[in-house]
């Protein structure tokens, strides 16, 4: 601040530089001893210009269990508390909320305080690693049981031995067995990682932790260096045991994610082998109905988004038959202008599908664009279910539920539906069949649609673990075939079980040698496999059948 | 040996064409109208290389009625064999200047040569390989496949199943064939360099000759009486089995004949192109050369040469001028020629003919009919 005038005088001056020298003695006098005491109020100790001080208020306050805890601790991590400038013996302590500014210890709104009497808290690495250990502790007297476990796990992974007194207090008043545990694992991992305590007690903490046998447990059992040779072997005992559990709930999460490939083969390949079985054509168009499918369900999600937004949550089960319709009605038109008239020439067929496939490809490419689209999943379809050790995702649950329940009701269409009944005679035997009245002109027409339909209905079911985009059906074209290769066509079963291996045997070899090398090895498999029954696991038998 | 009016005619044409090219590119003066650029040159000879192609496709689809998806991978065989041969030319002038170790070895930290790719320094060793490795896969599939009677629409999937696993194989970094990348960077061929304009024409020159070699062998081939069981084996093959013939071993020659061919045309292409990578196998490249043949007129070995030149000039011409309708285009012509054009250009020509003929035998019939009374 300049100074006013030169001339009020030195001696004036003096007796001015003299009173504030003695105001802040005589302050200083005051305040010292309240710094200077451990407060026990923590909000005196965060309000304090010394970091340890800072720290050490933080901790009170976690453990303190008041409910102001949360939002002090809150505002000082993310720099929104204010103290005091000078020290005062009240400490007052703002948290800046929004505009306006917050008492710390009330949570009332106060006026806002001059900018100039303000300082913010501002956090050292010591405050630091207070506010994160006091995060997880003010968790562990959460309300509900689920925080408080989550804050227990996180303590376990933290193993931190600064948290054992933290872990102490709350096992002291934990009454939930299952918290319970996690803390005495939390502990002795603290303990472990602290490198004091006796023999016995670091036996004790090793066995506590071998006991929980998960992944976090085995890592900090395998981070310990220089235990004493009874504690190591124990040690070595417990990390072998549990590298064999893993491994076996690593085999049952492979199955589970060979099922679900399986599941989405055997939908995508149905559809083909159906009409490969009725006209023994097959269709290399096939990859784009899926691909169609999946474009049916962006558009009905886009359509819901823009004029039925409440229906959000059902778009995908309204895109189901959407597809259906869509990718049905564009097989019956295929079938009409083109397969109808290169009849028994599968070649042919197979050549004109193919170019029927570019086509359908550059199409969809020039009026959606090349990228990926974005197809959302339903809440419903999130989140993962844990078994044990084995995490399953709920979307591929549904989606190898879904593949059943088509199968089921394809497998009923043919059994008793009418239309399934003619399918099966013109599949078994297409001139007697005609001639005992059926039409076969428009079963083929309608085989082509009901397959091309379920094709799409894959789709679907791809758009939520797979990109939207125009290549999309080329990915799944050459499994669809060697599923229809391997099952043959003579029964729906046939395709299950075909898809349902392929599917489990590609991520059984995956772990093992890598994705294209498990796909090498099942190409293999299969041309072996095609030496010994060249129609398939269920081929079709008859005199007919040859012809 | 005798050799039909239509194969001496497609000759000439092949190589006449070649050395006009050749001449124009070489011998016209740089700046003058007639002078054709180096790119044509190179274009021309990778045309010649995919009419072999085509022509190893006929050879199997036209006369043995194998409808194959899978021919790229003998093509791709052959020209990583070449690769190999080129790669190992490189020797020291390479980009980490190792006399021994292509780049791409050393890129990913190997430190030995593998034992697969012992030999391929010498020229004659490469060209054994070019015609012994798709030659040797081709014999083995074949073998299995047609001993058990695999025919029709599941041979055609299990042939693109073929080729799309060696699609994955050659992708792989650490199979020592280039992964991904692929073998490229190529410095001469013979201690001919391979950028200068008179080893492209000479290249593409050799080609024609080869395409002729080709069509001449195919012709005696499909021409003498083991061509006549072939048409019968595509025609009726249980008929021809029961009347003695083995089917199974004129199927298994044809194959093994038709890759070699293949694997020829191949090793032309790679160095014409100066690259040789995993996309070569792509099941879309097979069914390409299908496409040709369709095109051209199947079962007529001029018609395979005549649709591979044709699809490819509109290939190039088309995604210059129209890229985005080239697929629309490309697509389309699968579906019309199936429809329309189920024997090809050839076709076309042949149909025009036989009216006017028919027309004549039956006046000739009527008359006589006539004069009988």
């Amino acid at each position: 601040m300049p100074r006013r005038g030169g001339g009020i005088g030195r001696r004036r001056r003096w007796a001015a530089h003299c009173g504030c020298r003695l105001v802040a003695v005589l302050l200083l006098m005051v305040a010292l001893p309240i710094g200077l005491r451990a407060a026990d109020d923590p909000f005196v100790d965060i309000a304090a210009a010394n970091f340890d001080q800072v720290a050490r208020g933080v901790q009170e306050l976690a453990v303190s269990g008041s409910p102001r805890a949360v939002p002090v601790i809150k505002a000082l991590r993310d720099g929104r508390l204010f103290a005091w400038r000078w020290p005062r013996p009240d400490a007052p302590l703002y948290i800046r909320s929004g505009e306006g500014f917050v008492d710390a210890r009330t949570g009332a709104k106060t006026a806002a305080p001059a900018p100039a009497n303000l300082r913010r808290v501002i956090v050292n690495d010591a405050v630091r690693a207070a506010l994160d250990t006091a995060g997880g502790a003010l968790d562990l007297y959460a309300k509900s049981a689920a925080a408080r476990l989550k804050a227990a796990n996180a303590l376990f992974q933290s193993a931190d031995p600064g948290a054992l007194p933290l872990i102490e207090r709350a096992l002291a008043t934990e009454r939930d067995a299952a918290i319970r545990s996690v803390l005495q694992e939390a502990r002795a991992a603290a303990l472990l990682k602290s490198g004091t305590g006796t023999d016995a007690e670091r036996l004790a903490a090793v066995h506590e932790i071998a006991a929980r046998g998960d992944l976090p447990a085995r890592n900090l059992l395998s981070s310990l260096q220089g235990e004493p040779p009874a504690v190591a072997a124990v040690i070595g005992g417990a990390i072998h045991d549990i590298d064999g559990r893993l491994q076996l709930w690593g085999l049952a999460e492979n199955v589970y994610y060979g099922l679900s490939l399986g599941a989405v083969l055997l939908l995508a390949a149905t559809g083909l082998a159906i009409t490969f079985g009725v006209m023994g054509v097959i269709n290399m168009a096939h990859g784009e109905m899926v691909m169609i499918g999946a474009y049916t369900t962006f558009v009905v999600q886009r359509l819901i988004a823009a004029f039925a937004p409440a229906l959000d949550n059902m778009g995908l089960l309204l895109a189901v038959p959407a597809a259906f319709l869509v990718a049905g009605a564009l097989g019956v038109v295929i079938e009409r202008t083109l397969i109808r008239f290169l009849y028994g020439r599968p070649l042919e067929t197979l050549l004109a599908t193919w170019g029927l496939s570019l086509v359908l490809q550059q199409a969809v490419r020039s009026i959606f664009g090349p990228t990926n689209q974005d197809v959302s999943s339903p809440p419903w379809m999130s989140g993962a279910i844990s078994l044990g050790g084995l995490t399953l995702t709920i979307n591929r649950l549904w989606i190898i539920l879904f593949a059943a329940l088509v199968l089921a009701a394809l497998m009923a269409l043919l059994r008793w539906g009418g239309l399934g009944r003619s399918i099966r005679a013109v599949t078994q035997n297409r001139r007697m069949a005609a001639v005992m009245g059926i039409r076969t002109p428009l079963i083929d027409a309608l085989t082509f649609g009901l397959g091309s339909g379920i094709a799409g209905m894959a789709g679907v079911a791809l758009s939520q673990i797979d990109n939207v985009s125009p290549n999309l059906g080329q990915s799944y074209i050459i499994d669809s075939f060697l599923v229809v290769v391997l099952g043959g066509v003579g029964n729906l079963w046939g395709t299950l079980v075909a898809a349902m291996s392929l599917g489990v045997v590609d991520k059984f070899v995956e772990p093992f040698e890598g994705a294209v090398l498990a796909k090498i090895l099942v190409l293999i498999f299969l041309i072996l496999f095609i030496q010994r029954r060249p129609q398939g696991l269920f081929p079709l038998k008859g005199r007919a059948a040859e012809a | 040996m005798q050799i039909d009016r239509q194969t001496s005619a497609t000759i000439g044409c092949v190589i006449g064409g070649a050395a006009l090219l050749a001449g124009f590119n070489l011998f016209a003066p740089a700046a003058s109208a007639a002078h054709l650029p180096d790119f044509v040159v190179s274009l021309a000879g990778k045309y010649l290389c995919y009419a072999i192609l085509a022509l190893a496709v006929d050879l199997v689809w036209g006369y043995v009625g194998i409808l194959t998806l899978g021919h790229a991978a003998f093509f791709a065989l052959g020209g990583y064999a070449m690769g190999m041969y080129l790669m190992r030319e490189i020797g020291a002038r390479g980009v980490y200047a190792n006399p021994v170790l292509p780049d791409f070895m050393i890129f990913i930290g190997w430190n030995k040569l593998p034992w697969y790719w012992y030999g391929f320094n010498h020229f004659w060793f490469a060209a054994i390989m070019v015609m012994l490795v798709p030659g040797t896969l081709a014999w083995v599939f074949g073998w299995f496949a047609f001993r058990s009677r695999v025919s029709g629409v599941y041979f055609s999937i299990m042939t693109q199943a073929l080729t799309y696993a060696l699609l994955l194989a050659f992708f792989r970094n650490d199979m020592g064939f280039g992964g991904n990348n692929g073998m490229t960077d190529f410095k001469d061929i013979l201690g001919f360099p391979l950028n200068h304009e008179n080893t492209s024409v000479g290249l593409m020159l050799i080609s024609a000759a080869v395409l002729s070699a080709a069509l001449l062998l195919a012709r005696q081939l499909t021409g003498s009486r083991f061509g006549r069981v072939l048409v019968a084996v595509r025609d009726a093959e249980a008929r021809t089995r029961f009347l003695g013939y083995r089917p199974e071993s004129y199927k298994l020659t044809v194959w093994v004949i038709s890759a070699v061919i293949a694997g020829i045309g191949g090793a032309l292409y790679v160095p014409q192109v100066g690259i040789i990578n995993p996309s070569e196998f792509s099941p879309g490249n097979s069914i390409e050369a299908v496409i040709w043949v369709a095109v051209g007129g199947r079962g007529t070995l001029i018609g395979a040469i005549l649709g591979a030149f044709v699809v490819n000039l509109g290939k190039t011409w088309l995604t210059n001028a129209l890229p985005e309708v080239w697929l629309f285009v490309f697509g389309g012509l699968f579906i019309l020629v199936t429809l329309f054009l189920p024997r090809g250009i050839i076709g076309l020509f042949s149909l025009r003919r036989r009216p006017a003929a028919e027309r004549r035998s039956a006046a000739a019939e009527a008359a006589a009919r006539e004069v009988a009374g």
